[in-house]
């Protein structure tokens, strides 16, 4: 009998050597004569440990990390592919507590399932939920969406049900269903293991929002910067199709709901909703001004969904088990659970999915590990490059929508992103600013100009030009980008500037030499 | 504007007229094009722009407005460094330098013997594995001066 290997074909794992691994493992297996089948799973989300080598056991599956080709043969002599124990074991995945300690949901099946393989999604829970949205009619399906409190991942936060009522209740004509795959935030790659990892859970997603509102095309905008995912996806939709679940009959059920992948072209821009129609539609991906919303003209002036990956693919597990165990998890209006992403100057990095609420702090130094550096974690930016940063005395924010909208933050797609006590705090500003500069799409003024003016200011602050009067200056020009700029980039590129400027003045000011 | 190549034009075309019939297809139109070429080239413009009842403007608008769509022929190689902030937080800054030094290019510029582009690249989802180097489509993690020397060797 042959025994299963586990190689995770996720991008950071890829990034880190697992292609070479798979080979050497693929090598060494037909030298010896083993008999082994080698599954390219997604990752699951423990990046220290990439490449994460998984073996299946009577017992489950016994992890080996970080492998590097020069370990293969040392990994065969010990026997893993018993699961016996060597230098670099960990014993049973689901047994290392960052694992344990999550309630994964939106992530139950990411590094667990063949991403390819219908059978697989299926038999690890896959598809029930549009069984069961299949017998229901699309009011139903989207009051389920709206008590169980989703709310969009992407980082807006809007409900997700409204959203779909106000698709719903638009008269029978074509109508879209788009996800924004258009992840661009810095510290942030959920969307990414997703797609690589499960992406059936997507498709299931979108097919159920469709089948809700009554859209027969999907779209998948997705950034060129992720190929591995783009990959993935195709073959997941093929499948898909191929298994009656995508197409002209979806399951037999008598309605149609298709679905293709279209490549974003490098546009940070293109993650902001209206802005990622324009680019689905051919054109410079310029803001929109709304009204009207995109649920009542939106893709090619046609009723659209627009959802984020996390969001949608967070759909199936709420059809399938129902709002109620979906709303039990979280607090307050922050409901269900957040797959938040460590990375930056931290041990631990990775996908850690918990129930909304926790304190940063534990998840910072319980998960996270502290800092990579052995330094003072200085600072952590939450909710990628237009989120603030928090300084170590804000550290005990409960990680939820409210909480951290009440100090001046945003919890955004969940990226977090840390950095120790060597950070220039008003580098990092200039940079928020630069950033900001490089992907304005331009259509308005305040954040096409202000960008630019911003670096140039905070340039002259650095030189100690007229300081005061041009901190003055910089705070202005934040208040004039925040409730003058037409979308979220100019409007909250200034969060992470002011926070910068309340939190670490000092920076600003002329440090001690 | 420069004109193409009638094989160019030919290839050019053919895509375009492969894609026409697809909702909104510009984008699509010039991913494929620049698959094929390595770049759009200004000759295309015109092309397209007919082949898709598009103005030369609207076109050309796109093609500029997106980062990922370059308007010259790249080097053999395509090295694209990460800026975002958690490569920065693991001194991902050190590694840009260096790439700046070791290629004697600083972005948007080809080396002269045209083996390497360098190009700057805003996240590519490898946060968790920092610093990020992509090189054509491979992208390389925890890139340190010294591993990008490996890569570039």
């Amino acid at each position: 009998m042959s025994t299963t290997v586990y190689i995770p074909a996720d991008a950071s794992a890829a990034a880190v050597g697992a292609e070479q691994v798979a080979e050497r493992i693929r090598a060494e297996a037909s030298t010896r004569g083993a008999d082994v089948r080698i599954v390219r799973n997604g990752s699951r989300g423990l990046f220290w440990l990439e490449p994460l080598v998984e073996v299946a056991t009577g017992t489950g599956r016994q992890a080996y990390g970080p492998v590097t080709v020069a370990d293969v043969p040392g990994l065969f002599d010990a026997g893993f592919l018993s699961g016996n124990s060597h230098p670099l074991s960990h014993g049973l995945t689901d047994s290392i507590p960052y694992l344990k300690k999550q309630q994964r949901l939106t992530f139950a099946r990411v590094g667990i399932v063949d991403p390819a393989s219908v059978d697989d999604y299926v038999a690890h829970g896959g598809y029930q939920g549009l069984k069961r949205a299949l017998g229901m009619d699309g009011a139903s399906i989207v009051k389920e969406v709206t008590d169980s409190g989703l709310r969009g991942r992407g980082g807006a936060a809007f409900p997700t049900g409204i959203k779909w009522k106000t698709v719903l209740d638009q008269p029978p004509q074509q109508k879209y269903v788009t996800c924004n795959a258009d992840e661009g935030d810095s510290g942030t790659f959920s969307d990414r293991m997703l797609m690589e990892g499960d992406p059936l859970s997507l498709v299931e997603g979108m097919t159920i929002a469709g089948i809700a509102v009554g859209a027969t095309r999907g779209f998948i905008y997705l950034r060129v910067e992720y190929p591995h995912a783009y990959r993935a996806l195709g073959k997941a939709i093929a499948a898909a199709r191929a298994a009656g679940y995508l197409g002209r009959d979806v399951l037999g059920s008598g309605k149609e709901f298709e679905l293709s992948v279209r490549l974003g072209a490098g546009a940070y821009i293109c993650g902001e909703e209206t802005s990622m129609l324009e680019s689905l539609e051919g054109r410079r991906g310029e803001v929109r001004v709304r009204p009207p919303l995109p649920a009542i003209k939106g893709l090619f002036g046609q009723p659209t969904i627009v959802n984020n990956v996390i969001s949608l693919a967070t759909v199936p597990v709420i059809l399938a088990r129902g709002s109620t165990f979906y709303k039990d998890f979280g607090v307050g209006r922050s409901r269900g659970t957040l797959p938040l992403q460590l990375a930056g100057n931290l041990k631990h990095c990775g996908l850690v999915e918990l129930a909304f609420g926790p304190p940063l702090r534990e998840i910072l130094y319980d998960f996270g590990g502290g800092s990579l550096s052995g330094r003072p974690l200085r600072a952590v930016q939450v909710g990628g490059p237009l989120g603030a940063y928090l300084p170590a005395s804000q550290f005990d924010t409960a990680v939820d929508y409210e909480a951290l909208s009440g100090i001046g933050a945003l919890l955004g797609h969940g990226g977090i992103v840390a950095f120790d006590d060597t950070v220039d705090m008003l580098q990092m500003a200039r940079y928020a600013m630069e950033f900001c500069a490089v992907e304005s799409c331009g259509k308005c003024t305040p954040c096409r100009i202000g960008s630019t003016r911003g670096v140039e200011v905070i340039d002259r602050i650095r030189q100690g030009i007229d300081r005061e009067k041009n901190i003055s200056v910089l705070s202005d020009l934040c208040d004039t980008m925040q409730y003058g700029s037409l979308c979220g980039l100019g409007g909250m590129a200034p969060f992470p500037v002011k926070s910068a400027l309340k939190h670490f003045a000092s920076d600003f000011t002329g440090r001690p030499a | 504007m420069s004109t193409l190549d009638p094989r160019l034009e030919s290839t050019v075309r053919t895509i375009a007229e492969r894609f026409k019939d697809q909702p909104g297809p510009l984008l699509e139109v010039l991913h494929a094009v620049q698959g094929a070429i390595g770049y759009v080239p200004s000759g295309a413009v015109p092309v397209i722009a007919s082949a898709l009842n598009l103005s030369r403007a609207e076109v050309h608008g796109v093609v500029s407005f997106y980062h990922h769509f370059r308007h010259s022929a790249p080097g053999q190689h395509i090295v694209r460094i990460c800026r975002a902030e958690a490569c920065q937080s693991v001194n991902g800054a050190v590694t840009e330098a260096h790439a700046k030094r070791r290629l004697g290019i600083d972005y948007h510029q080809t080396t002269a013997d045209g083996r390497y582009s360098l190009e700057p690249v805003y996240c590519l989802g490898n946060c968790a594995c920092a610093p990020s180097v992509m090189i054509d489509e491979t992208v390389h993690g925890r890139v340190t001066p010294q591993r990008l020397d490996e890569l570039l060797s």
